[in-house]
């Protein structure tokens, strides 16, 4: 028995933000109850008056195993996540082999139950190899154990292809999630297009090759049925198309990294490759749509795109280094900044990496109902200290917020009532 | 600027300089005169001579002493100017690298005596660094050198063919020359600095 | 007033007093270039290595001229841009020539950011010989000092660029440069090759080259790149020499007294007719003097002060 005590519970999925103490048993909820109510033996853990939530949920990650262990393996994004305050990961499927076959899915299922920490979802691709020509046997996949589709880090260039996966995964009901990007107008393009890249002398990659590729999967889901989710959005445009979408009543969903809603293409000037992703950050006027997308929903949950690099590959050329940053365990002091700016409440912020995610993709996760997991997490929104990247979790460092001053520190995260994190011992 | 512990901002006593003028206008007139005459002297006229002034004032001066020649052999001499910033030993030492005039030395220097002109004669080295550039030029038959002022205190083994006038000064004295073209006023400074070591 | 940079890594950091003492400092440097005996013992014993990765015969021998006349020791190791070309990363080259202490490392290379990216990690000053897209600092300089010798101030006049601008480093360089000497730019190209909001620097843009220069003080015609990734801009070379080339026929609408630049290598023809190149108002070769002391220059006032630009 584990007694998680003087915290102040948020269980968005529940509606609940008061102060009450947790009981957990056998690894499961027992009981939430006000402050001091529940009297047995337990180990129990202080919160400290700090934030007890859902373990919070990751929707795309990328573990680079097998294949890239030189940049992470399930163990090391098991550990970077749990620091970061997540229980529950989808793992997307650019590993090499590409994840596009039931033995691979098991591959990685069973190294994550030797982790024995974090739970890890797969997510299958929804082309062979990734490369766009052929569907993958997205039945066996879900057999095994995954929870979505998605040729991510690529987008499903072909229009003809995703119509017919479209189709085709309407018989597994799981959504397929789009990188949107068409890549022609891209080629060769390594940040936003926009006045910033016309100083550096950077090829840009324009807005428009995101929103050309969220409209065509909207106006193909009209026709096909299944259901859409949007990666990682990054364009203002694009999440105006998606909320027209929804009202239309389409099955539509998506996300937004944190980076996204942080830091603009400035932040390229210097050529630090840790602000080189795809898609790249874009401008003040996206990221102050985006943030209206989050305040009314139509961007339903956030997720961080943990994308880990070596630095063999960021250590580069801008122009030739690897896209993406890791994100795990900066990504709960960067929502909480949305939280500081008013644009949402916290129980709102929490929401959106823990129930809201769970329901999307039919998880059993993100809440603390009585009966479920003990999956929890405790944290302190008000601790400020300062982002070293040494001292990630992650095997790889890539990341653009070393010695930013942030606010929002982990203390603990449990899965099944085990902890798995505690910062005191890190 | 600098505070004392109770945190009232002082200013360090100000240097007191001694200054008294060494030469006049009249004075620095008279010794152009007498060193134009002495270098048609020892040149036996300015057949092969050329005049090369030493950036800034020495230029200066070798303007007025070509004219002062012009005006004694009704003969024009050739003039040149030589920035000697690039043949410095002493590059490197200050914190921004000295800034860097053109050179004009638009003649043969083959067979011809040369005459360097510069303002104060102090460690030499100025004129070390006159030589090697000249060399650089071609090859004179003679090098010879005039200044307006010899302040002793050399460091390396030159000596001037003409003075304006010897000066013993000790090290921590400054020498100024001013020329009207340059500086509004003709006149030499000679200053001296009482600071509470002395 | 000297300058007290480390590097030089683009226009865009220099300020007009910068500009000002650089132009200055080259002025008194193209007389060397005059003498018998090409040398001044200023650098002597210094180490300047050129680190060519992109190919380039006229950058690098003014480089390595400007140097020797300097009597600084001059190495060139030349390198591939390609990341998919086995050999060493840029990084662990920049360290390992580090390691035998040069004093000052010239790049040229086909990154934006690659000067700036090494720079982080060696303790020499490094002049950008162009990296990319982004930025070529000497050229501009050489530029402007081939302006100011023919027109007398810069304040004021107006420069007209022609070209491929989006794909140009010498355009950014000389866009920074002329705006802080008070110049006018305006850029003429195909729309294809106007980089998105470059309105923003502060420069027109037009598509009509005659009437584009019918006020001008300055022409400059830039290389038109026919690399792969260029394949949807242009239908084909012949199409833009009709539109951009700079003909006599074109140049009779253009003040008189406009003078015409180009950085080199000239595609006859492509960018500038035969009869217009050997026209007494185009600068061509000037441009190649002034490089040489522009580059002296550089290398003197960067090395010339005790912390060899070191801050």
């Amino acid at each position: 028995m584990v007694l998680i005590k003087n915290g102040r519970v948020i269980d968005p999925a529940n509606g609940i933000d008061e102060q009450r103490d947790l009981l957990i048993e056998k690894g499961k909820i027992k009981a939430v109850e006000p402050t001091g109510k529940i009297k047995c033996e337990a180990k129990t853990i202080d919160a400290g008056g700090h934030i007890v939530a859902p373990g919070f949920i990751d929707m795309h990650v990328h573990f680079r195993e097998p294949g890239f262990e030189y940049k992470e393996t399930i163990e090391s994004g098991c550990r970077s996540a749990a620091a970061g305050g997540f229980t529950t990961v989808a793992i997307m499927p650019n590993t090499n082999p590409v994840n596009d076959t039931r033995s691979v899915t098991e591959l990685i299922l069973a190294q994550a139950k030797a982790c024995g920490t974090v739970r890890v979802h797969p997510i299958g691709a929804i082309s062979q190899g990734l490369a766009g020509e052929r569907l993958s046997e997205m039945s066996d996949l879900k057999d095994a154990g995954a929870i979505a589709f998605s040729d991510d880090g690529r987008p499903v260039m072909n229009s003809e292809l995703m119509r017919r996966a479209f189709e085709y995964s309407r018989m597994f009901g799981l959504p397929l999630i789009q990188h949107s990007e068409v890549l022609d107008l891209t080629e060769g393009g390594c940040m936003n297009e926009g006045a910033v890249a016309t100083e550096l002398g950077l090829k840009g990659m324009p807005v428009e090759a995101e929103d050309i590729m969220v409209y065509r999967d909207i106006a193909l889901l009209k026709k096909t049925g299944g259901r859409l989710h949007v990666a990682h959005i990054s364009s203002g445009n694009a999440v105006e198309l998606v909320r027209q979408a929804k009202a239309q009543g389409l099955p539509v969903t998506c996300e937004v990294a944190p980076h996204h809603f942080t830091l603009t293409d400035e932040a390229v000037r210097g050529y630090d490759s840790n602000t080189k992703m795809s898609p790249p950050l874009r401008t003040q006027n996206d990221i102050e749509r985006i943030k209206e997308g989050l305040e009314d929903d139509t961007i339903d949950i956030i997720a961080t795109d943990h994308a880990p690099h070596d630095v063999v590959d960021k250590q580069v050329e801008y122009q030739h280094a690897c896209f993406g940053i890791v994100g795990l365990e900066t990504a709960l002091p960067l929502t909480l900044r949305l939280v500081q700016e008013n644009r949402l409440t916290l129980p709102r912020a929490i929401e959106k990496i823990t129930s809201t995610p769970a329901s999307i993709f039919n998880l059993d996760a993100g809440t603390l109902s009585v009966g479920k997991f003990a999956d929890v997490v405790i944290f302190n929104p008000k601790e400020e200290y300062t982002v070293d990247v040494s001292r990630l979790h992650s095997r790889s460092k890539n990341s653009p917020f070393d010695g930013w001053k942030v606010k929002g520190k982990v203390t603990h995260t449990l899965v099944g009532g085990k902890v798995i994190y505690s910062a005191a011992k890190n | 600027m600098g505070f004392d512990p109770k945190g009232v901002f002082f200013c360090p006593e100000p240097e007191i300089q001694l200054s008294s003028v060494i030469f006049n206008e009249k004075d620095i007139s008279r010794a152009v005169t007498r060193i134009a005459h002495e270098i048609l002297e020892k040149n036996k006229g300015a057949d092969k001579l050329a005049l090369v002034g030493i950036r800034t004032r020495g230029a200066t001066l070798a303007q007025r002493l070509a004219k002062k020649i012009n005006e004694i052999e009704s003969t024009s001499v050739s003039l040149g100017i030589l920035d000697i910033t690039l043949y410095r030993d002493d590059l490197g030492t200050s914190k921004q690298s000295p800034e860097v005039k053109k050179t004009d030395i638009s003649f043969s220097l083959e067979g011809k005596e040369i005459v360097l002109i510069d303002d104060v004669l102090y460690t030499g080295r100025t004129i070390r660094a006159a030589i090697d550039a000249l060399i650089d030029f071609g090859r004179p038959a003679t090098v010879q050198l005039g200044v307006l002022i010899d302040r002793g205190h050399r460091e390396l083994p030159i000596r001037p063919d003409y003075v304006g006038k010897n000066l013993p000064t000790s090290k921590s004295n400054q020498v100024q020359v001013h020329l009207k073209e340059d500086d509004g006023v003709d006149e030499v400074i000679l200053a001296k600095a009482l600071s509470k070591k002395e | 007033m000297p300058i007290t940079l480390k590097n030089i890594l683009g226009t865009r950091d220099l300020a007009r007093e910068d500009i000002s003492t650089i132009l200055d400092t080259a002025n008194a440097f193209k007389e060397i270039s005059t003498r018998p005996i090409k040398k001044v013992p200023t650098l002597r014993g210094r180490t300047v290595i050129n680190l060519f990765f992109e190919p380039s015969t006229r950058t690098r021998t003014s480089f390595e001229i400007a140097g020797k006349r300097l009597s600084a020791d001059v190495i060139n190791i030349t390198g591939s841009s390609s990341s998919t070309v086995k050999g060493e990363n840029l990084i662990d080259t920049a360290r390992n020539l580090e390691a035998m202490n040069p004093d000052i490392i010239v790049i040229r290379h086909a990154c934006a950011g690659a000067a700036e990216l090494i720079s982080h990690f060696t303790k020499s000053s490094i002049i950008n010989a162009g990296d990319g897209a982004h930025e070529h600092p000497t050229q501009s300089l050489l530029d402007l000092l081939t302006i100011q010798e023919h027109k007398g101030s810069l304040e004021g006049l107006r420069v007209v660029i022609v070209g491929d601008i989006a794909h140009s480093r010498v355009v950014r360089s000389n866009i920074f440069a002329m705006k802080t000497m008070g110049m006018d730019v305006r850029l003429v190209g195909p729309p294809t090759m106007i980089p998105f909001e470059i309105e923003r620097l502060g420069v027109e843009v037009s598509h009509n080259l005659a009437e584009a220069i019918r006020d001008a003080d300055v022409i400059m015609m830039l290389r038109i790149q026919t690399e792969r990734q260029n394949r949807f801009l242009l239908p084909s070379l012949r199409e833009y020499s009709n539109l951009f080339c700079l003909t006599s026929e074109k140049l009779e609408r253009a003040p008189e007294d406009i003078l015409i630049i180009h950085p080199g290598p000239v595609n006859r023809g492509v960018e500038i007719a035969l009869d217009v190149m050997q026209d007494k108002r185009s600068l061509i070769l000037d441009q190649v003097t002034n490089g040489v002391a522009i580059r002296m220059a550089l290398m003197y006032l960067l090395l010339g002060g005790s912390d060899n630009g070191l801050n």
